[in-house]
């Protein structure tokens, strides 16, 4: 969606404010908003590709007024709410007032570090061969969908090169709203700056994104 | 929860919302809170960018390290004992003399926690992500970097789950150091690519 989450190429947001020995939380709720994320996405009810889509439903003022944590957990409540965790009424309250849906698993302490070793792989086979292959020309399709893609604007109907071809992975897509895994090829495609940004663009600059194959034509 | 000390008077009533979540998820039996404590030390005092300095001293020391790097990064970091959430398939980029790498997240905060631990905010806030794929000079300008005009820029803007580690070049003068050695020089921005490898002091 073309949602306030898709930066590349926005203007007005101002300088980039690098912090000197920057702390991993600037304050004690931060590292709540941490753990409580990561623990609630532990129940199994949703994949990552849901919860991105939760943040950048966000209303843009609320998305750019809201610290990243922040945004977290404004998108947590949605996905709690919408899988029957909590309720209008519980987060109202500030307690625990109704009944909840019954999770998959819920995350002990004691199997944390194991959890959070193994990760969540999201490389899958593929059955068919990949469509297209390394040092091949091809266009990125021009196309805005209302649902969660991970093909930012700025590379849109864009003409590129497959410089490598990456794994089958689960497509975000469809993955985001309940409609399967659907893996497909993913490539790595590179665009010259200039194709990207047109005139006035850094003459040196080149720009990789990495690209499911249902996003890409041949050119 | 022990006391909460925001030092940011603003931020007040979101930290009672955020806690209130936590109860209430706490209360439901959802969640487990001394879970959350786990993960906090984890990314606190565990996972963090010294990880990622070790795989680059190693790749500066060891030729047949830094060829398995570029061929299979996850592998050769997984040798390592560096795995896991948001390291699961991994590119090493390498800084040549004419090329130097920049690695985004555009549309969110992909970064590999793995070798980096958790991100700055600035690599999750809007300057960076709108303009490192714009303007990529002019924001190393701001983190205090200028390179030659004829050096390229390579953005890797990390829109799948391939989270990308940027090798600096090895600075000069540190012929027979050890990895321990090397991997001092080596900081988190370096391995974003907003900064160089330090040279030797």
């Amino acid at each position: 969606m073309n949602g306030p989450q898709d930066l590349g190429g926005q203007m007005g947001f101002g300088p980039v404010a690098p912090e000197k020995d920057e702390p991993y939380f600037h304050a004690a709720w931060e590292r709540r908003a941490l753990g409580v994320t990561l623990c609630a996405g532990a129940m199994g009810a949703w994949n990552i590709d849901e919860s991105r889509h939760a943040r950048e439903s966000l209303h843009p003022a609320d998305y750019y007024s809201s610290s990243y944590y922040q945004i977290w957990i404004k998108a947590l409540e949605t996905l709690l709410k919408r899988h029957g965790f909590v309720s209008e009424r519980d987060l109202a309250a500030g307690e625990a007032i109704d009944a909840a849906a019954i999770p998959k698993r819920v995350l002990k302490a004691e199997n944390v570090p194991a959890v959070l070793a193994k990760g969540g792989p999201c490389d899958r086979p593929v059955a068919s061969p990949a469509r297209f292959k390394a040092g091949q020309q091809v266009r990125t399709k021009n196309f805005n969908p209302t649902g969660h893609t991970r093909l930012p604007r700025y590379a849109r109907g864009k003409l590129g090169r497959i410089e490598a071809v990456r794994d089958g992975f689960v497509f975000p897509d469809t993955n985001a709203h309940g409609r399967g895994e659907n893996p497909q090829w993913v490539y790595t495609v590179v665009f010259d700056g200039t194709e990207i940004w047109g005139e006035g663009a850094d003459p040196t600059l080149v720009v990789s994104i990495d690209a499911w194959e249902s996003y890409l034509e041949p050119a | 929860m022990s006391h909460d000390h925001d030092h940011d008077n603003e931020l007040d009533p979101f930290a009672a919302r955020v806690r209130a979540l936590e109860t209430i998820l706490t209360r439901k039996g959802l969640i487990d809170p001394a879970a959350i404590d786990v993960i906090v030390d984890t990314y606190e005092t565990k996972i963090g960018p010294r990880n990622g300095a070790r795989v680059v001293a190693k790749a500066w020391n060891d030729p047949a390290y830094a060829d398995w790097l570029k061929r299979d990064a996850t592998a050769a970091i997984e040798s390592l004992s560096y795995t896991g959430r948001q390291g699961e398939h991994m590119q090493a980029v390498f800084n040549t003399g004419d090329t130097h790498n920049l690695v985004v997240c555009t549309l969110c905060s992909c970064y590999p926690w793995s070798v980096l631990g958790l991100p700055p905010v600035w690599y999750k806030a809007p300057p960076y992500r709108s303009r490192a794929v714009i303007d990529p000079r002019g924001v190393l300008e701001e983190f205090g970097l200028t390179l030659p005009a004829a050096t390229k820029i390579r953005v890797w803007d990390s829109t799948a789950e391939l989270r990308y580690l940027v090798v600096p070049m090895r600075p000069g003068g540190t012929e027979g150091w050890s990895e321990e050695q090397l991997a001092d020089l080596v900081s988190r921005d370096a391995m974003i690519g907003t900064a160089l490898a330090k040279g030797p002091a």
